[in-house]
């Protein structure tokens, strides 16, 4: 089965849906599926609800399907970068659900292993416990969570073979390897598509069995806080 | 006199041992970095590294490799990679060994709260409510009091919590405190400030 498309715009063609739950990798900026998510915006796709750590900045990454008002919810542990969500947010625009960046992790990758809820101690006692299950273990209080099953995921990665095996580079790897995990289809845009046979079976970090599309093209990368030290201090 | 910034830092770095995981927050945990010395320390970050190193010379900055902070840093010849999941399997898992971190509101019960004033912005709890959940040992590092002159150290917290319970240590400028049974316990003072002047500016009691 072909695995490999031309474009986002091809490899979004008859997945998308209204109301349809989405996860995406990335975390701030690094690693996140910029193509796939410019095939979002010009699909005109609308009330998204969008698993992801973040949700971009201004103008760029997820923060471009807000500007267009396409997204009605998101799942998140950190907004704070992004003056349009905010709007939208604080006007009641938009809903927010609140995620342990843990806890959002474990619910993708969960979605992903078929299991559909866990037992944490992340927040217990918070806010983000009201309402849920609490169980004792051993004279500790858990809550329950819920895995994350989405109807796509939409990942970056830094190469893949044809067949969907992905290496990912750096801290790039964050949320896309469980993001990719928990979707009923999962496309990812890498800079690079190798030949089989050319990346060693033993550093594949996501096996192609989670990738349904890939796509190949240019990304900005763009750095969020740019943070060096001079020279004469090494 | 109290401690400054630095002062704090260098005192939250004593609570390292060689051969630590450590996660230090933002603000002046991030300082504790320059004072471990030559403890054998390795820092992880929680969007998927362990391993991390400075901030990148100018022009060498990646933008595939930065810390929990979005800032661009460097990796060491121990550092390695991994996925979120899997982050914060070692920090749940109880792997990691201490963190340390700021605060608004520490009670004398170890409950802590550091992510949201209701009525404020809520910029979200990123990852430190599955830290202060999983990591064995959390150490706050915090003024004593707020800018209006009010204790940090309380009887209950009045702002949401991050963890219920969940501080062991509290370095502020003043001194060294502990959370134990039935309240705080001060364990150093800063050079010249007696544990009088402490009692008198934290409202959490204090145990002897």
């Amino acid at each position: 089965m072909k695995k490999v498309y031309g474009s986002a715009e091809e490899a979004l063609d008859g997945l998308l849906f209204d109301g349809m739950l989405i996860a995406a990798g990335g975390f701030g900026l690094c690693g996140i599926p910029e193509l796939l998510i410019d095939g979002l915006v010009k699909s005109g796709v609308k009330d998204l609800t969008v698993a992801s750590n973040n949700a971009g900045v201004d103008g760029f990454g997820l923060g471009k399907l807000l500007d267009t008002r396409q997204v009605k919810k998101m799942m998140s542990s950190y907004v704070g970068e992004n003056a349009e969500f905010m709007r939208q947010y604080l006007s009641g625009e938009l809903e927010l659900e609140f995620n342990p960046q843990g806890t959002l992790a474990e619910r993708m990758r969960a979605g992903g292993a078929g299991i559909p809820g866990f037992y944490t101690k992340t927040g217990v006692g918070t806010v983000i416990a009201e309402g849920k299950e609490l169980k004792e273990f051993d004279g500790e209080d858990y809550v329950l969570e819920r895995g994350i099953f989405a109807d796509i995921s939409i990942v970056k990665a830094w190469k893949a073979d044809d067949t969907g095996n992905l290496v990912f580079r750096k801290t790039a790897r964050n949320f896309n390897p469980p993001a990719a995990m928990c979707g009923k289809t999962c496309l990812v845009e890498v800079e690079e598509i190798v030949p089989r046979g050319s990346l060693d079976p033993d550093h594949i970090h996501l096996p192609g069995i989670y990738v349904h599309r890939i796509i190949q093209g240019e990304h900005e990368k763009r750095i969020e806080q740019r943070t060096t030290r001079k020279r004469e201090e090494a | 006199m109290p401690w400054d910034r630095n002062q704090m830092a260098a005192r939250a770095a004593e609570e390292l041992e060689d051969g630590m995981y450590v996660n230090l927050g933002i603000g002046i945990p991030t300082l504790v970095a320059n004072y471990v010395g030559d403890k054998d320390i390795t820092l992880q970050s929680e969007n998927g590294m362990l391993g991390m190193g400075p901030f990148p010379f100018e022009g060498e900055e990646d933008p595939d490799l930065i810390n929990a902070g979005k800032q661009t840093i460097t990796e060491l010849n121990r550092t390695s990679y991994f996925d979120s999941a899997t982050s914060f399997g070692m920090i749940r898992g109880g792997k990691i060994a201490a963190a340390i971190l700021g605060a608004m509101e520490v009670a004398e019960n170890g409950d802590l709260a550091n992510w949201m004033i209701p009525g404020k912005l809520v910029k979200g709890m990123g990852g430190a409510m599955d830290l202060v959940a999983g990591v064995k040992k959390v150490v706050v590092v915090m003024d004593h009091t707020n800018k209006h002159g009010d204790s940090k150290l309380l009887k209950a917290c009045t702002l949401p919590l991050t963890g219920k319970g969940v501080v062991n240590r509290i370095i502020t400028n003043l001194g060294v405190l502990d959370v134990v049974e039935g309240g705080l316990k001060i364990v150093d003072c800063a050079e010249g400030v007696s544990e009088d002047e402490i009692r008198a500016a934290t409202e959490a009691t204090i145990v002897n």
